[in-house]
């Protein structure tokens, strides 16, 4: 079936089977790897990416399901001279080791922070129930969304200043 | 990885997803897709064709008609969970995890009937209704004839459960939840309500082939009494690894004592 | 650029250089990589733990869409595919052959029987889910102690009563003795249960061969690529070592589970040989619960004797470990030379000894996994010391305090074999019962009692051994590898630098550690360094990460290296200076002439004309750049006291895990940052095995914790703020004076965890001990039937 999405701004038509899921998708028609799969159970969220703003599992999307919407991948969020500022709160506060699932706790935070701009500590580990890290113990990433978190709301209050 | 492979087809309203479950009688429903996509990838479900319903309009939104809120079974957790809906944005916040709630659907999860599911205790302590649509028409099921058995909704084959109708108002509400250390499913989950003239109503899920009516329960609290024990007889409940019937069973009823401290 | 340059890189936290990649999405793990005509294998496992293969029908995916080859046991036996070796030898060990693919027996659920390849993915999946296979199912068995009972059915036909190997160590007389002056003996028996690593990088391979030059290229998820060469060109595939290059990219994580050789490696090799293509394969998780090598699984009995001052005398122990179907690569050393030899602890013993006898059974293969046997034996000294104190009536501080080894007593000799390189074991115990208000939090433990939650303090004082090894040593002890390690150093003309590290980095910051030990010995900014690893086409030689040993042994190769470097850029220098050798000094970032300041050569002008040659002392050969190669003199011995607090909900049996403190003793940090990051993570792991991970198998060898629905690997909202500190005691035998991190969270934590669990059981009902997991009902049901005078959990 043809599909077309548009990911990361920019639409892909492609020819896949119903079954694509829509992170094979991502990965194997459009060369995007920085979406991992961690997981056949819908668990990990290694996969997580956004799907017309909302943070959903990638892995249990069909790539048919997505016809027409808008993907937004970790490729998307910010590039090494222009980070995110949870790109950059992961850096700082050393919230990955192997990197894996970083992508995917990076979408899933960037949702939280979308609904909830001051999050705390216990707010955090529960939004992240469904990333699963094995190498940091979450510790670190707590704080780095802490820190993420600080960072955009000192940008939207600074953008508020500039426009009154 | 993989599921086996079907046929696909979108559908863009009821009517239109009625007509394709009438001439192919062996399509699929898939919604959110969080209970169906699992089982596919593993091979424990092969459907030969998916009808997806997700983004049927009709399907999506809560309103407010008199005394009940009308819910597209479209809706999903996360826009139950952001709701005014009695009791239910409390339970919707135990559903999976935030990326389950952008796409799962109150409606999807109900007509599954998941016996560890968290909707079917509230829906049972509330006394919702559901709205069901089929090739003879549409029919209006109490929460009480919902749940059949083990994955057994009163949804049949060829229907589709369209909204799920829940009192507008009650006085208050409580949901607890013991979580399945890895699948976060309930081990058991206990929602209690008192409704708009006073009275308490409960039901428990997660501990047996179905959600049940905690009756024991309402009858100690409506006549003053304490909770106590023994809600529901352990014969009736599932066990595994992680938790026995006895067990079970004694978790309903510290679920409920704190469930019920809290209405 | 050098003006930039702080003045030491060493101990400071820097951000991590390989981070960048991370965070954009674009590092490059094994399953990104993609070769043009790649097909795709997927395999067919056994679903039974044990049974004959007597018939697979290939014509039953005969003509399926894009199916390409099967191939079966035959196939391999066929190609002279050899068995995969074990790298560890032990007296009189029995060894079951084990093959790339079944050759007429299946051992253990998900056991390869066949491999399909089709040019998707999909239509290999498809294939493999049809393919025909008659078995004929055997009686199994799961369970260590049940594999050794009379009458038990035989795994293996060579492997006679299931017994793999039976090892002692220690003075056993001199054990005996001690028991009989002892004031007191507690005997415990507890079973620490087996996990399943669940690096969340699913492994994967992807194999290309190259007819005309006969060059194998294997891209895979490994900790240890030059390892897999050597195994799969000496002993498994025939292919000439130089003939086969391996690449381990990026990698999502290892914890052990990614140093052995596995049958998928040898299968896309064969594949792509065979085929002409490249060949990938990458696990589904749920073939990852029944193929990656799992840990742990040990059933012991533990007896402890004091004198009447509380004095330990002595330590019995004896095992079962469970090796699970086949004995792969570190199989026979986990519970014998890296649990064993770890019995002693931090406690002065006089006597120790252990009897271990290592069981196949029909499980999926056991071996290294972090921590790999040092766990096994903290967790059993930890809490026989705990059943101990309790018994005593002493608080389990101060009984630890009374028996550490002295800090004058290093280097001590241990009834165990090992030599401690230095320790300072009260210091660390101190810090942490202050970090934790150790005091406060017993007073708050008595609060709480009639509250309906209970409070747990959970304490341990670990000791483990790692920076694995002085080669000949393990050479005498069975090892069939060196276990130094390797580095080179690249200067470039224009004074960039790049380093090379046989070791590799999942996750463990060597891209950024590396760099920060060469910046201060070269007094060059760390920007201009880059660290290079995970292959073997462009390293020297090198036995990969595991058993903590980056920092101490690779890290210390790289230090040499760098010595190199530095001795003959300081002779450039002075030739250019025209001054002597000894009147150079190197400091602040450039060669200068003593006593003339203004008379000074940067790097940059020393790593230029060592290339250009234009003016070299004489008889010097151009080019900057070194190798050396480090085989350490001892293991090193970090150290450190962990504190646990755990509430338990007593109408609910759930344990709350609610505070964590430690101190870690590494010797010198290179990055705290990353230090504890490591520390942390380990943290997690060990918790995770005391609450909630069990690789749970039936009596038949049926796993039934298969995915992560049933697997409950610790999530973030399961886990407290960590506390850490740290105290410093180097190593006194390497050149960094380091000694490692990685596994140290892992060996304390499910100790700390375990104890403080039974210390809250303790306090309230009087359990002497209860196996871990500490699951809900398992720990509600023992509150009820204390509480209901059902006496003791656990057997005396």
């Amino acid at each position: 079936m043809n599909v077309t999405v548009t990911v990361n701004g920019k639409a892909y038509t492609r020819d896949v089977e119903p079954r694509t899921l829509l992170v094979q998708f991502l990965r194997e028609d459009l060369g995007l790897t920085g979406t991992h799969v961690g997981c056949d159970t819908s668990q990990c969220g290694a996969c997580t990416v956004h799907l017309n703003g909302d943070a959903v599992k990638s892995c249990t999307v069909l790539a048919v399901q997505a016809d027409g919407m808008s993907v937004t991948t970790i490729e998307g969020m910010g590039t090494p001279a222009d980070l995110h500022p949870l790109q950059a709160g992961f850096w700082e506060k050393h919230g990955l080791q192997c990197g894996f699932c970083t992508p995917g706790m990076i979408m899933s935070a960037a949702e939280l922070l979308k609904h909830n701009p001051d999050p705390s500590e216990e707010e955090i580990r529960h939004h992240l129930e469904g990333n699963y890290c094995r190498c940091t113990g979450y510790h670190n990433i707590v704080l780095a969304v802490r820190q993420a978190a600080g960072a955009l709301r000192a940008a939207a209050l600074a953008e508020q200043a500039a426009d009154d | 990885m993989y599921p086996a492979n079907f046929d696909y087809q979108k559908a863009s309203s009821v009517a239109e997803a009625l007509a394709v479950m009438a001439a192919n009688p062996d399509v699929k429903v898939i919604a959110g897709g969080h209970s169906l996509l699992p089982a596919m990838k593993l091979r424990l479900a092969q459907p030969p064709a998916l009808l997806d319903v997700w983004g049927i309009e009709e399907l999506k939104g809560i309103r407010r008609e008199g005394d009940w809120f009308v819910v597209g079974a479209m809706t999903t957790h996360a826009d139950v969970l952001r709701s005014e809906l009695p009791l239910f944005p409390e339970v919707a916040y135990e559903v999976g995890d935030p990326m389950v709630r952008n796409r799962g659907t109150i409606g999807g999860s109900l007509a599954h009937a998941d016996p560890s599911a968290d909707y079917p205790a509230a829906a049972l302590a509330l006394g919702a209704e559901f709205v069901i649509r089929g090739p003879e028409g549409e029919r209006t099921v109490p929460a009480g004839e919902m749940f059949l058995g083990m994955f057994e909704s009163a949804v049949q084959p060829g229907e589709l459960l369209t909204h799920v109708r829940i009192p507008a108002t009650v006085q208050a509400s409580a949901y607890e939840k013991f979580k399945h250390p890895a699948s976060h499913y309930a081990i058991v989950g206990v929602a209690v309500i008192r409704d708009a003239n006073g009275q308490i109503r409960a039901a428990y899920t997660g501990a047996g082939e179905k959600a049940e009516r905690l009756h024991r329960l309402e009858e100690r609290l409506n006549s003053g009494q304490p909770v106590g024990t023994g809600l529901v007889e352990s014969a009736t409940l599932l066990g595994d690894r992680f938790a026995s019937p006895e067990y079970r069973a004694h978790l309903v009823d510290v679920l409920a004592e704190r469930a019920a401290a809290r209405v | 650029m050098t003006e930039s340059r702080p003045d030491k890189y060493m101990g400071q936290a820097l951000k991590r250089k390989e981070d960048p990649r991370f965070i954009t999405g674009t590092g490059q793990y094994t399953d990104d990589f993609v070769l043009p005509g790649t097909l795709h294998a997927a395999m067919v496992r056994s679903p039974y733990a044990h049974a004959r293969i007597t018939n697979i029908d290939r014509s039953s995916v005969d003509g399926m869409p894009g199916v390409v080859a099967v191939l079966t046991g035959e196939d391999v036996q066929a190609a002279g595919i050899g068995p995969i070796p074990v790298g560890w030898l032990l007296p009189d060990l029995k060894v079951p052959a084990h093959h790339a693919v079944a050759q007429g027996e299946v051992n253990h659920v998900g056991d390869i029987v066949a491999v399909v390849v089709a040019e998707t993915r999909a239509q290999a999946e498809d294939a493999a889910a049809l393919l025909a296979v008659d078995y004929e199912a055997l009686s199994s068995v799961a369970l260590g102690s049940a594999a050794l009972a009379e009458g038990a059915p035989q795994v293996h036909d060579d492997v006679p009563g299931n017994v793999a190997f039976q090892w002692e160590i220690g003075d056993e007389a001199a054990l005996n003795e001690a028991f009989n002056r002892a004031h007191k003996t507690v005997k415990v028996q507890l079973r620490n249960h087996r996990l399943i690593p669940n690096a969340i990088e699913p492994r994967a391979s992807l194999a290309q061969f190259s007819p005309a030059s006969r060059e194998y290229l294997l891209y895979t998820t490994s900790q240890n690529p030059h390892i897999h060469r050597l195994i799969l060109a000496a002993f498994v595939m025939g292919i000439p070592e130089h003939k086969l290059r391996v690449i381990s990219p990026d990698v999502g994580g290892g914890f052990g589970s990614k140093i052995f050789q596995y049958q998928e490696e040898v299968i896309v090799l064969l594949a792509a040989q065979k085929l002409g293509k490249p060949v990938k394969w990458t696990a589904r998780r749920s073939e990852s619960f029944v193929s990656d090598m799992q840990g742990r699984d040990h059933e012991s009995v533990a007896e402890l004797a004091v004198d009447d001052q509380g004095k330990m005398l002595g330590l019995r122990v004896n095992t079962v470990a469970n090796l699970g179907a086949y004995l792969t690569l570190f199989a026979p050393a986990v519970p014998t030379y890296l649990y064993g030899t770890l019995l002693n602890g931090v406690y002065k013993f006089p006597a120790v000894h252990a009897r271990v006898t290592g069981v196949v059974t029909n499980t999926v293969p056991v071996d290294a996994y972090r921590g790999a046997g040092r766990p096994e034996a903290t967790y059993l000294i930890e809490r026989t010391v705990d059943v101990m104190a309790h018994e005593l009536g002493m608080d389990p501080a101060e009984f630890r305090r009374i028996n550490f080894i002295q800090p004058d007593e290093f280097p001590y000799q241990t009834p165990v074999a090992l030599v401690y390189d230095s320790g300072n074991y009260e210091p660390a115990l101190d810090k942490a019962l202050e970090m934790m208000h150790y005091q406060e939090l017993r007073a708050e433990q008595e609060r709480m009692k009639g509250t309906g939650k209970i409070l747990g303090i959970g304490l341990i004082s670990y000791l483990e051994a790692c920076g694995l090894a002085p080669s000949a040593l393990v050479g005498q002890l069975g090892a069939q590898a060196g276990q130094w390690e390797s580095s080179l150093v690249r200067v470039h003309p224009t004074g960039k630098v790049e380093l090379y590290t046989g070791s590799h980095s999942h996750g463990q910051g060597h891209e950024t550690a590396f760099p920060q030990i060469a910046a201060d010995e070269l007094q060059i900014p760390i920007e201009d360094i880059d660290l290079i690893h995970g292959d073997t086409g462009r390293m020297p030689y090198g036995w990969g990460t595991y058993g903590s040993r980056s920092a101490a042994v690779g890290g210390s190769a790289l230090k040499m290296a760098l010595g190199k470097i530095t001795a003959k850029a300081k002779k450039i220098a002075a030739h250019l200076l025209e001054a002597s050798e000894e009147d150079v000094e190197h400091e602040g970032g450039v060669f200068r002439v003593k006593g003339a300041p203004s008379q000074s050569k940067t790097f940059f002008d020393v790593a230029l004309m060592a290339h250009l040659a234009h003016n070299l002392p004489e008889g010097m050969e151009p080019g900057l750049e070194a190798t050396a190669f480090y085989d350490p003199k001892n293991f090193v011995y970090p150290f450190g006291t962990h504190i646990a607090v755990v509430e338990i909900d007593t109408d609910t049996g759930v344990v709350r895990l609610r505070g964590y403190g430690c101190v870690d003793d590494c010797g010198p940090l290179i990055n705290p940052l990353i230090a504890e990051g490591q520390v942390h993570g380990g943290i997690a792991q060990g918790a995770g095995q005391a609450l909630w991970e069990e690789a749970a198998y039936d009596e038949d060898g049926n796993l039934l914790a298969g995915t992560f629905m049933e697997y409950a690997v610790p999530r973030a909202d399961d886990l407290p703020h960590f506390q850490t500190d740290h105290t410093v005691t180097p190593s006194p035998h390497n050149p960094l004076g380091v000694k490692g991190i990685g596994e140290a969270g892992t060996i304390a934590s499910t100790a700390a965890v375990a104890n403080a669990v039974m210390d809250a059981l303790w306090h309230e009902c009087r359990i002497k001990h209860l196996d871990m997991p500490y699951t809900s009902e398992k720990v509600w049901r023992a509150i009820r039937e204390a509480r209901g005078g059902m006496g003791q959990a656990a057997d005396d």
